[in-house]
């Protein structure tokens, strides 16, 4: 496990053309992280979350992503996601290839790439226009009772980004709270880096939250705050006023990208992000 | 636009599309819900004449007892008032493909006379006029919850025709196709709108106008509608919202916004508590 800064970490193990996913189902959404991409300009990525949010509405505005495999993609309790939605319309800033699934798909999908089945199988998509407009999801017989099945391929990222409470010495990640498909992403991925709120002795875990032993864990780095401005249980809710802002910001390409500019590419790391967006406040 | 009902009372056609679905809720239904109105009218059901219901939110929070209503899927307060806490594919696989959820819950942007909904596109799907959010945890909620409940606003852009994508199943094209197809749940058993309440016809399954609020007229109704639309014989007037039902509701509004506004305040500040405190307190 290596132990670095953000800045090294996603130097060292994100590169150009890779398939990347920054999971976190609503909560723990690596935000940091996704900056860091964004200002290290990574390019043609294949991003993978099964609701993009923010973070993605971000990365896909700024260039970043070639392609996008999701599952809803709207800002939470808000409404549109307007940069996925102007790229998906209108190809700004260039196009996006969609792979587009349900959540059951997607989650499947993930289960199937951490055990690294070929597939994952699901009861579902039936009557749905899905399959019409993603040639991913087929059907299968069942073996033994010849009843069809729906399959999707497993999802297997190049590397799967998380946020989490905390790390202890060792590198084991303890992960609280809404746990989504995080385990499950994380295990299905190449190359697995953590981003934690705080680097601890000992984790003291209950004995099943969810803990990623420390040798599949390719990479930490410890980032306070670093999944604002959504929730971190047990250390910060959701800045709501931030997502409803959002909604205006990336309404508009110019003001999306002036505020790309000033908060994030103009801001070293995630604490001066933050100072930026204080000062802006 | 509000109306007086005769418990001299003020009330809102949303609020009265959110008591109408509230009221539909039994007790000790398992009922699996997503943010927005069925989140409201889940809560409100919840928290008046159905406390035994047990709620399911898509994140993995079973049986929880949210205080405010959450802002969002990830929101802790699902997790913190649950009875447990599972994982994503945990959810959809065990819980809603295992048949264990009653009432699936949803909203749409589009609704045709089969019950089959549209969240995905506006116009075409590589050309679309609008892109909307897509699918999340709804076709198989749509596929496996016993019944469901689609609440949504009804006018002649949602109400249409013909579907520009089908996202989740209703029943396809009516007369059996749903059961042919080996689809398990019973599919949408009532619509619910802001001017009235729709139920599938039985054989055909056509959705059909059975009852409607105070001072909203069949005919408003109709031509809120983009297909002609079928009516029962006899319409039923649902009840206006009690006072009770009303004050309970706005209350639940109320907390929620003054705890939301609350929210965006502590967590701008990057003062932050201790792993141990943090422990103690979540």
């Amino acid at each position: 496990m290596h132990l670095g800064s953000l800045q090294e970490v996603i130097d060292q193990y994100i590169h150009d053309g890779q398939s990347v996913a920054l999971e976190g189902f609503t909560h723990l959404i690596p935000f940091a992280a996704g900056h860091e991409i964004l200002r290290q300009k990574k390019r043609d990525l294949h991003l993978i979350r099964m609701t993009p949010d923010l973070i993605y509405d971000q990365l896909i505005g700024a260039g970043c992503a070639r392609a996008l495999t999701f599952s809803w993609g709207g800002n939470p309790g808000v409404g549109s996601l307007h940069r996925l939605r102007d790229a998906v319309e209108n190809d700004w800033p260039r196009p996006l290839s969609i792979y587009e699934h349900s959540h059951a798909g997607m989650a499947a999908a993930y289960t199937a790439g951490a055990a690294r089945l070929p597939f994952g199988i699901l009861r579902g998509y039936v009557g749905t226009d899905l399959s019409g407009v993603n040639p991913q999801i087929r059907e299968v017989r069942c073996p033994y009772t010849n009843a069809a099945i729906a399959t999707v391929p497993a999802i297997n990222p190049d590397v799967t980004v998380l946020h989490a409470q905390a790390a202890d010495r060792q590198g084991n990640i303890l992960i609280r709270g809404i746990v989504g498909a995080q385990k499950e992403a994380a295990l299905a991925a190449s190359t697995l880096i953590v981003t934690v709120e705080e680097i601890v002795e000992s984790l003291a875990a209950p004995m099943n939250a969810i803990v990623l032993p420390h040798w599949v864990v390719t990479a930490i780095a410890e980032v306070p705050t670093g999944a604002y401005p959504s929730y971190a249980h047990g250390y910060y809710a959701r800045d709501n006023a931030f997502y409803l802002a959002w909604d205006e910001i990336a309404r508009d390409r110019e003001r999306f990208t002036e505020w790309i500019t000033r908060h994030v590419l103009c801001s070293r790391d995630h604490a001066e992000f933050l100072d930026s967006l204080a000062e802006a406040a | 636009m509000s109306v007086q009902s005769s418990s001299v009372t003020t009330y809102t056609p949303d609020e009265m599309m959110t008591i109408a679905a509230a009221r539909l809720i039994r007790p000790g239904c398992v009922c699996f819900v997503g943010i927005g109105v069925p989140s409201a009218a889940a809560n409100l059901a919840r928290l008046t004449h159905a406390a035994d219901m047990v709620l399911i939110y898509e994140s993995g929070g079973i049986g929880t007892h949210p205080s405010v209503l959450p802002l969002s899927i990830g929101d802790g307060e699902l997790a913190e008032t649950a009875i447990a806490v599972v994982s994503l594919p945990e959810i959809f696989s065990c819980w809603l493909q295992a048949g264990r959820i009653d009432v699936g819950f949803l909203g749409a942007a589009q609704i045709d006379r089969f019950g089959n909904l549209n969240t995905t596109v506006i116009g075409g799907y590589r050309k679309p006029k609008t892109r909307l959010p897509g699918a999340g945890g709804a076709p198989e909620i749509a596929h496996h919850a016993k019944q469901i409940f689609v609440v949504l606003k009804q006018s002649p852009r949602s109400f249409v025709a013909k579907l520009d994508f089908c996202t989740s199943a209703g029943f396809l094209n009516g007369h059996g196709e749903r059961a042919r197809r080996a689809i398990p749940g019973a599919g949408p058993q009532v619509v619910i709108t802001d001017l009235g309440v729709l139920k599938p016809a039985t054989g055909s399954q056509e959705l059909t106008l059975v009852a409607r609020y105070e001072d909203v007229s069949v005919d408003r109704i109709r031509a809120a509608t983009g297909w002609p639309l079928a009516v029962a014989d006899t319409i039923d007037l649902v009840a206006a919202p009690t006072t009770d039902e009303l004050r309970i509701l706005r209350n639940l509004h109320k907390r929620t916004e003054i705890a939301h506004a609350g929210d965006a305040r502590r967590s701008r500040k990057t003062s932050r508590p201790s792993l141990e405190q943090a422990r103690s307190t979540a």
